[in-house]
């Protein structure tokens, strides 16, 4: 029965690590940028929503539609400020202009709001305590609950969105080959900056939901990111769905790790991450390589 | 009257100068072909005026506008569409997907998704499929069937016939006989010189990025246009620059 718990328990956290892998993904499969600034940027939303809830008293949820808009701006000048620019210089250019932009989001944080840890728990009511009994043994949270949903249906929502209407169309052409795509009247600058700013979006909504179930402070990006990448390599990058069952694989992984052993958590995570990997490596695969079809 | 005109075109891939001081004008519902060898830098030049490579100088008019600076997708908006050397197609998206991307131009006209399958039957029951898995014959007309999505004005085609059989090449030129016949202007690069002087009113040989010959089908003899393809009359200072 523990067994079984653990791996509900897992399921559900998988639901997390597919939130906060999917805009990765998505900017790495469609735009093919990895950007490293992901987890900073992740904890970027979730100091905008610490500060809505307690400087100004709005609901954590309340909050995160506030901050989706702006993330959604901060998508859109990273496009054409940061990425556009150093795209011009190379592959490798925009991989080190994100991982400088971590730095500088993690430091102006640090610099802002000190090295306390915040959680927004506290502003949510019972949110981050109430759960459903399933038996006598089994639990389950509301929040992680409300986190799995939201993962499923945001990643449903972004596969819907490329695959049926005219500008996820565009944004997908123009991922393949911005060159034809301009020839068929596709304004690839536009496709692209429209791209990041949903991903940041998504980044927004992985936040606020980190915000919620766990503890952040300024230099909690890195982690983040970590686990994001995790999850999108084993869902294989850039496909959508397999990285809901990335997620999932991971966090399975760390539940069953921390059964184990205390100290199991994080280590059987990672050691799923590798044997993934390297079981790719073998097949002439590489995780990160855009999906073939 | 002229619809689109090419002044004093310069266009330069790095060091290397593939047009070279080309002026070129088009006529509403002319069809002009472009021929030469390889590296005589037609596709480049259908590239410059289709807006994917941005020219060292000269100008671009349509219809009396200069849209030199302007980039490919706003072209588009204006009626020019080129159908890429190689197809070019959206290998990872389906048939349906590659034609329905031409309406990001936002033309207006007789062409939409039904019309272009009713003109290229072998599509039809193909849509569904991923354009990287079609034949040749079926790539190329995706090609021309995406192109004529966005309803251009002038039509751009770049060695439509390359990679195809003769019978399919057949087929594909009968669709263009149609276009012509409904007043599209068209400018086309063919390496099949025959065929080239057969549907163009008008022929431009270019040679080292030069237009060296250039005239009327009819009145072109097919001796001065393969001279003038090979750069015979220039054969003096050939000789001279030999080991």
């Amino acid at each position: 029965m523990t067994w079984l718990n653990q791996i509900i328990q897992g399921v559900l956290l998988g639901g997390y690590y597919a939130l906060i892998a999917c805009g990765l993904s998505f900017m790495f499969g469609v735009m093919r940028i990895i950007n490293l600034a992901h987890g900073s940027l992740a904890i970027l939303a979730a100091f905008a929503m610490f500060v809505l809830a307690d400087r100004f008293g709005v609901q954590p949820l309340a909050g995160l539609v506030a901050v989706l808009p702006a993330m959604a701006v901060v998508g859109w000048v990273l496009q054409r400020g940061v990425l556009e620019r150093s795209a011009r210089g190379g592959q490798l250019v925009p991989v080190l202009s994100t991982f400088g932009l971590a730095v500088v989001v993690d430091n102006l944080l640090f610099q802002q709001f000190g090295a306390d840890t915040r959680s927004l728990a506290p502003y949510a009511g019972s949110l981050a305590y109430d759960s459903w009994a399933i038996t006598d043994d089994i639990y389950i949270g509301r929040l992680a609950a409300l986190t799995f949903a939201t993962s499923v249906l945001l990643l449903g929502a972004l596969q819907l969105f490329l695959t049926r209407t005219a500008l996820g169309r565009q944004i997908r052409a123009t991922a393949e080959d911005p060159d034809t795509a301009g020839l068929v009247g596709v304004d690839a600058r536009r496709a692209n900056a429209i791209a990041a700013a949903i991903a940041m979006v998504t980044v927004g909504v992985a936040g606020g939901f980190l915000a919620l179930r766990a503890t952040f402070d300024p230099y909690a990006g890195g982690p983040q990111l970590i686990f994001a990448f995790e999850a999108a390599v084993i869902g294989g990058a850039g496909s959508l769905w397999g990285t809901l069952g990335g997620g999932i694989v991971l966090g399975v992984a760390q539940s069953l790790g921390a059964q184990v052993s205390p100290q199991g958590f994080l280590i059987a995570g990672h050691a799923v991450f590798l044997a993934v990997l390297f079981g790719r490596l073998f097949r002439g695969r590489f995780g990160l390589r855009p999906r073939a079809a | 009257m002229s619809q689109l005109v090419v002044e004093n075109l310069d266009v330069r891939h790095g060091l290397l100068q593939a047009v070279r001081g080309v002026s070129l004008t088009v006529h509403r519902g002319e069809v002009v072909a472009l021929v030469g060898a390889n590296g005589a830098g037609k596709t480049t030049l259908l590239r410059a005026i289709a807006g994917a490579h941005p020219p060292a100088g000269g100008r671009i008019l349509l219809d009396g506008t200069e849209i030199t600076a302007l980039s490919a997708h706003r072209r588009v908006g204006m009626g020019i569409a080129l159908v890429p050397e190689g197809r070019r197609l959206f290998t990872r998206m389906t048939v349906e997907e590659n034609l329905l991307l031409a309406r990001s131009a936002r033309r207006r006209g007789p062409w939409g998704l039904d019309a272009v399958l009713a003109a290229f039957p072998n599509l039809a029951q193909r849509r569904q499929h991923l354009a990287g898995t079609l034949s040749g014959g079926e790539q190329q007309a995706t090609a021309i069937g995406r192109a004529l999505m966005t309803n251009p004005e002038i039509l751009l085609l770049d060695e439509v016939s390359l990679g195809l059989s003769p019978l399919v090449v057949d087929i594909v030129y009968d669709q263009l006989r149609t276009l012509i016949e409904g007043g599209t202007t068209i400018v086309l690069v063919e390496q099949d010189l025959s065929r080239a002087m057969a549907v163009a009113d008008r022929v431009a040989c270019m040679l080292e990025g030069r237009i060296v010959l250039e005239g009327k089908s009819a009145d072109l003899g097919r001796d001065a246009v393969t001279e003038a393809y090979f750069g015979l009359s220039r054969g003096n200072t050939a000789q001279g620059a030999a080991p």
